[in-house]
């Protein structure tokens, strides 16, 4: 009966123990690798990419190790919500669904939606245009806009931007509704690319695409919310955000 | 408390939210159900000829009939889907023909690849089966005086198709189960609803349990059906037999 005590308490002070020792622990930051500049795998499998060096130096302001692993886009906000990881950082735009959910920290860059097709394709992107037309996109707020703007359109949607490029390519869908600055850096200019083009405007409808894209964290994580916004702005003061962007983007990113 | 409430924040599974999404899951439940029956009813008509060849050893035409099953029970239909999706999507030689007209479809791209590969399965089945139907039943057929084929018709392949059952009705669950893979490729069945479901409210595994379900109930029913089908087959096998 003893014996069954002491390993009692012992099991009880273990799982105390994982409760409280987050505070010094490595962060683990979830991102997808599969949306090139932002997140991608290098040849050897590790994660690379403008999240990762983000990341990294946000990490190195507050003085907290971390560390990037892969999560399918699927299952991001339920893992994180599992305790998987401590925060999303895989170009998850801020909007007012997922707020419900979690809570972001303040934006580190913004982009909206854009339709992608063949050059030289005829597209009518007028509201509630595209009847009869396929389009392909991933889920999240780019399948919000399709199903808000083109109700008529045909929506198929994919698990991976690399997938939704190689449909696109092949022509099983007529255009892509597709983030645009991932879609820029992540198709058009590449090889494979080259015969697509940006054939509408691009959109930034708050209700779908919010306010721009933020660290995906867990509610109760609100001090190390505040470290990281805070984080955010020295680096944008002092210039290191630029020198990061710079290495990947020949324009400006964070917007207004 | 009123039911939604409770659903939303106590029970396991958010079941008015499920439920107000019925006509997707009827949708992803209709989708899994063609791709079913209709790649199982093509092989099992294919897979007949097939084994016949192949259990006759036909000189050329077994080797290749050998060599087809070989490959399709040798990789994972994952990958056999793959590469007819996004392979044969690759080859503009393919593209500018009129097989595009049926690749383009994801849906034809499953089906053909679900065909393929349980025909290969089944044949092996079947061919089995063929081979050892006992050597005495074939005898008393040749003293009968019965011609190749009547004795075929009536003998052999009554025979085969009896002891196949047990098998035939294992492939058929994990056909079933291999169906899911049709989710991978952009089409709504049981799975890529729940899918759907999940990514939409952002949920971990709801969607998931009602898949789990579906396919639950759906395995139950296979199993009744083959469990009849066998009481009328099997019944000389049976062990409570009255007389």
């Amino acid at each position: 009966m003893k014996k069954h005590t002491t390993l009692l308490a012992g099991a009880i002070m273990i799982l105390a123990g994982m409760a409280t020792a987050h505070a010094e622990d490595t962060i683990r930051f979830a991102t997808e690798g599969a949306y090139p500049p932002f997140n991608e795998r290098a040849a050897d499998g590790s994660l690379k990419g403008f999240e990762i060096d983000l990341g990294m130096a946000l990490c190195d302001k507050i003085k907290r190790a971390c560390e990037f692993q892969a999560q399918d886009w699927d299952g991001m906000i339920p893992g994180l919500l599992a305790n998987k990881y401590d925060g999303i950082f895989a170009s998850m735009a801020i909007t007012g669904e997922r707020k419900k959910k979690i809570d972001f920290t303040n934006k580190y860059y913004q982009t909206g939606g854009v339709f992608v097709a063949r050059k030289g394709a005829k597209l009518d992107t007028a509201d509630k245009a595209l009847g009869g037309k396929v389009i392909g996109t991933i889920p999240g707020v780019t399948q919000c806009y399709l199903e808000k703007a083109y109700p008529q359109a045909t929506v198929r949607v994919y698990e991976t931007a690399d997938s939704l490029y190689l449909d696109l390519e092949s022509g099983r869908v007529d255009a892509i509704l597709s983030d645009a600055i991932g879609v820029d850096f992540g198709l058009l200019k590449t090889e494979r690319g080259k015969d697509m083009e940006f054939v509408s405007e691009i959109y930034t409808d708050r209700e779908c695409f919010g306010e721009g894209v933020g660290i995906g964290m867990r509610k109760e994580d609100s001090e190390l919310r505040d470290q990281f916004n805070k984080a955010i702005a020295e680096l944008r003061a002092d210039g290191t955000y630029d020198t990061i962007m710079k290495k990947y983007f020949q324009y400006d990113i964070y917007g207004k | 408390m009123s039911l939604t409430e409770f659903s939303e924040n106590y029970a396991p599974v958010d079941f008015m939210l499920v439920a107000q999404h019925w006509p997707l899951f009827l949708l992803g439940l209709r989708n899994t159900l063609i791709l079913l029956a209709g790649p199982l009813a093509l092989s099992c008509l294919f897979a007949v000829p097939l084994a016949l060849i192949r259990a006759n050893r036909v000189p050329i035409a077994n080797r290749i009939i050998f060599a087809y099953t070989y490959l399709f029970r040798g990789t994972p239909l994952l990958v056999q889907l793959y590469l007819l999706y996004y392979g044969a999507a690759q080859f503009s030689l393919i593209r500018d023909t009129f097989l595009w007209t049926i690749l383009r479809e994801a849906w034809w791209c499953a089906f053909i690849s679900f065909t393929l590969c349980s025909t290969a399965y089944i044949t092996e089945i079947l061919r089995g089966a063929i081979e050892t139907v006992p050597k005495g039943e074939i005898e008393a057929a040749n003293a009968c005086g019965m011609s190749p084929s009547t004795r075929m018709r009536r003998i052999i392949l009554p025979n085969a198709f009896r002891r196949a059952l047990p098998a035939f009705s294992n492939e058929v669950i994990f056909t079933l189960h291999s169906t899911v893979l049709a989710s991978t490729v952009t089409i709504i069945d049981i799975l890529g609803a729940a899918r759907l479901f999940n990514n939409k409210y952002y949920l971990a595994f709801d969607g998931f349990i009602v898949a789990a379900l579906l396919y639950m109930a759906l395995v139950y029913t296979i199993n009744r059906g083959f469990k009849f089908w066998e009481g009328k087959w099997h019944r000389h096998l049976s062990r409570e037999r009255t007389t």
